[in-house]
């Protein structure tokens, strides 16, 4: 069956979710895609100095506050596992 | 205390005017009087959507412009008590009415009704700006697809800066099959997108066409999409109504999920 072939192929329900994450992120603060790459690039640098963090689960996003009431401004959310720290 | 609601997109097309016609319908059923206002100017659609197009005698540039009372440019609907359209202009554009207008209008209102619903214009121009400024709150209409919700987005971050306190999301058109089979974004990817409470989902339903081409609403009928929608007047009253996904599927799609899911 073809359906077994594609198997592991990505749904396009999933594909248009990551297209607009990542689409918004530029609408909303009027930041481009490469600033927010080049962001993340700096932050693990830094972070690399001090502990050996597990890069290919770090996750850095931009979130619009989905709280209501004073802060609506758009956040950095940083979710940086650390494998271990440097002595 | 009367309640005013705009139902806005961003995008056109998403069903904007098919829900406040049938949100119209469905809170005049549980016994609210209400009136839509088409603030449309130049491109009116929801007296024919409402089946009221041969009823227009005066429209809205015409009670802005003192041409005629507000009173008499109201169209009374005859299927439910307490219903009332007033019509927007054909013949004019979008600067024929400016917000402190609006404002004016709707205040004029407000005493007579318990809701009044504003179907907003497509875009974030001067029509938007006169729908806006005059609402209590916002109904945001989108479909899961990405030019619909980048679209809504936009418009949730302009109804934010206008400081609207109450912003809720209608999910049109979702197909239960095409979410099953992970080719449609399900309410909670939109939800999770846009950040705003959900208060309905509208399957897409034949019934929506069949009813919009006889011009009558479609709360009263037995249609997945009418219960929809009858479930939505009751929450936009305060009542609480568990969320639902209704839709068919397929046959074949209940068989190949069985096997998607290994």
């Amino acid at each position: 069956m073809k359906k077994f072939v594609f198997f592991k192929k990505k749904s396009s329900g999933n594909i248009a979710k990551d297209r607009l994450k990542i689409l918004l992120i530029s609408d909303r603060i009027n930041c481009s895609p490469k600033t927010l790459t080049l962001i993340k690039a700096d932050i693990i640098h830094v972070i690399s100095k001090y502990v050996n963090i597990d890069e290919e689960h770090t996750e850095i996003i931009l979130k619009k506050n989905n709280k209501r009431g004073n802060n609506k401004r758009p956040t950095l959310y940083a979710n940086i596992p650390i494998l271990d720290i440097h002595e | 205390m009367c309640e005013v609601i705009v139902v806005t997109s961003g995008k056109g097309g998403v069903g904007k005017t098919t829900t406040t016609a049938n949100l119209g319908s469905g809170l005049a059923a549980l016994g609210k009087r209400v009136v839509m206002i088409d603030t449309d100017i130049g491109l009116r659609n929801l007296d024919v959507v409402m089946g009221l197009e041969n009823r227009i005698v005066y429209n809205l540039v015409d009670v802005v412009e003192g041409v005629c009372r507000v009173k008499q440019a109201l169209i009374k609907d005859k299927r439910y008590q307490g219903l009332y359209l007033l019509p927007s202009a054909q013949t004019r554009d979008k600067s024929a009415v400016n917000e402190h207008q609006m404002i004016k209008l709707i205040d004029n209102l407000r005493p007579q009704f318990d809701y009044i619903l504003l179907d907003c214009p497509a875009g974030i121009e001067q029509g938007f700006k006169n729908a806006v400024a005059g609402a209590d709150r916002g109904i945001i209409v989108t479909t899961p697809e990405v030019s619909a919700i980048r679209d809504a987005d936009r418009i949730i971050g302009l109804l934010e800066s206008y400081e609207m306190s109450k912003i809720d999301l209608i999910l049109n058109r979702v197909r239960l099959d095409l979410v099953k089979r992970g080719d449609m974004m399900s309410p909670t990817d939109v939800v999770d997108i846009l950040g705003i409470p959900l208060i309905g989902i509208i399957p897409d339903d034949e019934q929506v066409v069949i009813s919009t081409n006889h011009g009558d609403p479609l709360v009263e009928t037995m249609s997945m999409a009418g219960r929809a929608y009858r479930n939505i007047s009751l929450r936009i009253t305060g009542e609480e109504v568990p969320l639902e996904l209704t839709g068919t599927v397929s046959f074949w799609t209940k068989v190949t999920g069985i096997f998607l899911k290994n």
